[in-house]
């Protein structure tokens, strides 16, 4: 009976081509709460419950059978997946409201259609566990998301970027069957759980890298990462919300699922991650400071947030490695809270970047600013995304980070002087990434909201409607939750992290227990005071004359609105002493000494990712390379019979000198 | 909450003492010890004039700013007695929520759309991302020495006149003043003293702010001194004595951190700007310094 439930929504999507246009959203979301329920609620059992085995639920037709597997791992992926699905379908129907006059119906339903499918592909890709299945469903999701970036595919470099997606998204699939391949050659089977068959008669390192690599793709790990931040850009912001906020998660989900069978090497797995994380970190956030385009900037803050999880995770496995329970906890427990923290904050951030797009036509920030007298509630739900992003107390980003530096502050003490230094390193570019998030994220709020207007786009502008409010409301609900009563979601994730890895968790429990309260305690006592001081203001000044006047201008007010502080500016200094990691290019015309009435002049940079710029070096060499391989194309049959002639000769002389 | 209540009872004396010491350098007889918090009386009961540009960013910002200064010392224990919020790892919450602090009064500075603003909120940004891993290495030492990370354990297991952790505890003195005059945009990186707009970053920050939100950043800011001058005392104070003995050693130890940083402000420049980064990180190695010392002074360091 049950399997039924699981194969309805993907035949009732269909369904969505023959029904008329004013009830199509409702069938969607009904469709969509509907799959959420069948999802949701047997994942709750297996996170509440952690003694009670997996959920399995097996289907199929004659000799194809399907197993859906719900251990507490992807319990926790389904319900993180579930949550921002139903707010970004609650946030689109607002936000697609403007585009109804340049798309058909049909473009739409085709949206739709394709929302709902990568939802259900992803939910597949976190429950099954048999090869064939998951890279079938992977591949869906590759497919679905490819069409959701294609929304605006009228614009040029929405093609480009999207083709370039779908391009990446298959060498990490390629990377993928080779991994699942090898692992069917010495196994027999190919699925997850053979790889335990797999690591424990051979090396490990090897097989877990292809994975890594494979999975790194879709999550956006340095140097994997160069369909990110065009991607992101390019799609709605509803979309841009589910990919960064769940999709790229599954990259994550992929590493994860096999670190639970990995045996050896563990130690130098962690590391190897650690390394790349930290690279990650710090050069997604440098990248994030220079962009002008609002959605690019919280695009590389994905891969930023990427590798502060990944941070997590390289520390657990240091920790399974050196039989340390408490680093292994402390580590994986700040990595998958810091998974459910940044699907939170981050589609947050999107949608009011997406509300804000809508309201001034423009992701460039330069052409903003006092977007906050016009809309109040976006700028505080930005506010509070920006705040649990950089994780500041007492919001949610906090605790995964702490969880974090905690394990990294313990595993300094012991272990060899390497680990010391190792994660000393580590430790100061957690320090640095949090400080550049600040100072990234700063700029970004000030200079989208505070100020002036610097163009008339932002000024003829209101507040969204309800309805793209209501669900970053509930965002907004879930990140203070997490923040003041982390305990509530600390002990399922530990309980996940006890039984994938087989560890006891109540030793460890015991401190974080202790530790957490302390910072719930603190975020109240920080709450408590903010309001008394607010209140004796109040009480204090209320007879005060209060006057308003200009900003004061030390003796000289600003001629235009222009000549305020702009993202380029705030972000110069650090531009300057980033040199060279970062490379921007700037376009200006010097003041000549002799040039008495300067004529009118402008002002341009252009951020480069060295990656991107590196990567476009390796296809121009390869594009050169098949050019002049070109030329074997003659189009004439000869030719060709003579290249299989060739071949044959080579082969037949191979074979003879024992060489093949 | 011992330290918080010694903290407010320095930041009384503390600011003046500097004001003093500086005059007194200066050759000029100063002004009296109490000077700055009848300044912020005087404050305290004026109106305001708000900006027509800000918003509710900019009321907020000022309360945001002190509260975070009154948690974040709240808690640091006082030299062994027991602190009620201290935890394992609680100067990690001490470092961010002074950065929920800047934060806010980075926006509420930039809330005012005004460039001069613009320019010191943006080196006050860089300037604490600089200066951030510094404390977090230091403490990472500190946590390493005594195999503890809560700053109850630390400050009662670090004996300072311990022959080994002396040379440590040298440096953690000498980079927590260091860290103590950025973060409160004093002497080699910022000069208070000089006209409003010349400031590079603290003052000009709080240019358009007016009466008791002036007031408010302005308590703050001596409080920030009294914090990290609690920090200085719990690391030399000694773990025995008796309860009158360690407080009149706390209070000696304040005033001559006041002392010291009125005479640092007398005989020091200010920096270039362009150089003050470099300054900055400068902190950081000195950190490392104090690790690879650590290191082998526990004699890990064998290959």
């Amino acid at each position: 009976m049950e399997a039924y439930l699981f194969i309805a929504p993907v035949l009732l999507t269909f369904v969505i081509f023959l029904i008329p246009s004013r009830i199509r959203y409702f069938y969607v979301l009904s469709l969509t709460l509907f799959t959420v329920a069948i999802t949701s609620i047997p994942a709750f059992q297996v996170l509440l419950h952690p003694d009670d085995p997996a959920y399995i639920l097996v289907t199929g037709f004659k000799s194809f059978t399907l197993t859906f597997t719900i251990d507490n791992l992807s319990a926790f992926f389904l319900l993180v997946t579930n949550f921002t699905f139903l707010t970004g379908l609650l946030y689109s129907n607002g936000y697609l409201k403007s585009y109804r006059d340049t798309k058909s119906p049909v473009q739409f339903s085709l949206h739709y259609f394709n929302y709902n499918w990568l939802h259900l592909s992803m939910l597949a890709v976190l429950m099954l566990r048999d090869g064939i299945p998951f890279l079938i469903s992977w591949e869906l999701m590759a497919v679905s998301s490819f069409l959701l970036i294609l929304f605006e595919a009228e614009k040029r470099t929405t093609l480009k970027t999207a083709v370039n997606y779908l391009v990446q998204m298959h060498v990490g699939l390629v990377l993928l069957v080779i991994a699942f391949l090898l692992c069917e050659a010495k196994t027999g089977s190919m699925s997850f759980d053979a790889l335990q068959f797999y690591f424990k008669n051979h090396a490990n390192i090897g097989l877990f890298l292809l994975f890594f690599a494979g999975f790194a793709i879709k999550a956006g790990f340095i140097p994997f990462h160069t369909w990110l931040p065009d991607a992101h850009p390019a799609a709605p912001s509803h979309i841009s919300g589910v990919m960064s906020g769940v999709m790229i998660k599954t990259g994550i989900y992929g590493i994860v699922r096999v670190l639970t069978h990995v045996q050896s090497d563990m130690y130098v797995i962690g590391l190897i991650i650690l390394v790349i994380s930290a690279i990650s970190g710090l050069i997604g956030v440098m990248m994030a400071i220079v962009q002008h385009d609002l959605k690019k900037l919280l695009a590389y803050h994905s891969i930023e947030n990427i590798g502060i999880i990944g941070l997590g995770i390289g520390l657990g496995m240091m920790g399974l490695g050196s039989n340390n329970p408490f680093l292994t906890f402390l580590g994986f427990s700040g990595g998958l809270l810091h998974i459910l923290n940044h699907s939170l904050f981050k589609s947050l951030l999107f949608f009011s970047a997406g509300s804000v797009y809508k309201a001034c036509h423009t992701r460039n920030i330069e052409e903003l600013g006092g977007v906050i007298h016009k809309m109040p509630r976006t700028a505080a739900l930005f506010l509070i995304g920006s705040i649990a992003i950089c994780g500041l107390p007492p919001l949610n980003g906090f605790i995964s980070e702490v969880l974090i530096y905690l394990g990294f502050f313990r595993g300094l003490m012991d272990g060899s002087i390497y680990q010391s230094i190792a994660l000393l390193l580590a430790l100061i570019s957690l320090v640095l990434i949090g400080g550049l998030a600040i100072f990234c994220f700063t700029k970004a709020f000030s200079v989208v909201f505070l100020g002036e207007p610097r163009t008339e786009k932002s000024k003829n502008i209101s507040e969204t409607d309800l309805s793209m409010l209501f669900p970053q409301y509930l965002i907004s609900i879930m990140i203070l939750l997490i923040g003041f009563f982390p305990l509530l979601f600390i002990q399922p994730v530990m309980g996940i992290i006890s039984q994938q890895f087989h560890i006891n968790q109540a030793p460890a429990m015991v401190s974080i227990t202790q530790i957490l309260t302390k910072i719930s305690l603190m975020g109240g006592l920080l709450v408590i005071v903010i309001s008394a001081i607010f209140l004796l203001r109040n009480l204090l000044t209320k007879k005060r004359i209060v006057k308003t006047g200009p900003t004061w201008g030390c003796g000289y007010t600003a001629g235009t609105c222009k000549q305020q502080y702009t993202g380029t500016s705030y972000a110069d200094n650090f531009a300057v002493l980033a040199a060279p990691i970062l490379h921007t290019r700037k376009e200006y015309r010097e003041i000549h000494p002799e040039e008495l009435f300067p004529s009118k002049r402008s002002f341009r940079t252009h951020p480069f990712d060295v990656f991107h710029s590196g990567l476009n070096k390796v296809l121009d060499f390869s594009m050169l390379v098949l050019k002049k391989l070109a030329r074997l194309q003659t189009g004439n049959i000869q030719h060709y019979i003579l290249y299989a002639f060739i071949f044959m000769l080579i082969i037949f002389f191979l074979l003879y000198l024992k060489i093949l | 909450m011992t330290g918080l209540v010694l903290a407010i009872l320095t930041a009384l004396f503390f600011p003046g003492i500097i004001l003093r010491v500086k005059s007194l350098m200066a050759g000029r007889k100063g002004p009296g010890i109490f000077q700055p918090w009848k300044n912020i009386r005087v404050l305290l009961q004026k109106g305001s004039i708000i900006s027509n540009t800000t918003s509710y960013i900019f009321r907020f910002a000022p309360l945001v700013y002190l509260s975070t200064i009154l948690c974040a010392t709240i808690l640091i224990p006082f030299s062994t007695m027991p602190s009620f919020f201290g935890f394992q790892g609680d100067f990690i919450l001490f470092a961010y929520l002074l950065g929920l602090g800047k934060f806010f009064f980075i926006i509420g500075a930039m809330d005012t759309g005004s460039s001069f603003e613009g320019m010191g909120a943006n080196r006050e940004a860089l300037y604490s991302m600089l200066v951030e891993p510094a404390f977090f290495i230091l403490f990472g030492t500190l946590g390493m020495i005594t195999g503890h990370s809560s700053m109850q354990d630390i400050f009662t297991l670090f004996h300072f006149t311990g022959h080994n952790e002396f040379i440590i505890g040298i440096i953690a003195i000498y980079l927590l003043i260091q860290i103590a005059m950025i973060e409160n945009s004093r002497m080699p990186v910022d000069d208070p003293k000089t006209h409003l707009e010349l400031t590079m970053i603290h003052e000009v920050m709080i240019l358009d702010h007016s009466g008791f939100d002036l007031a408010l950043i302005h308590i703050g800011t001596n409080l920030k001194f009294a914090m990290y001058g609690l920090l200085i005392a719990n690391i030399i104070l000694p773990s025995g004595g008796s309860f009158v003995y360690r407080i009149g050693f706390y209070m000696a130890i304040q005033i001559l951190f006041a002392g010291v940083i009125g005479l640092l402000e007398s005989f020091r420049a200010r920096k270039k700007l362009m150089k003050n980064s470099q300054f900055i990180v400068t902190l950081s190695s000195i950190a490392l310094l104090a690790f690879i010392l650590a290191l082998l002074l526990m004699n890990r360091m064998i290959f």
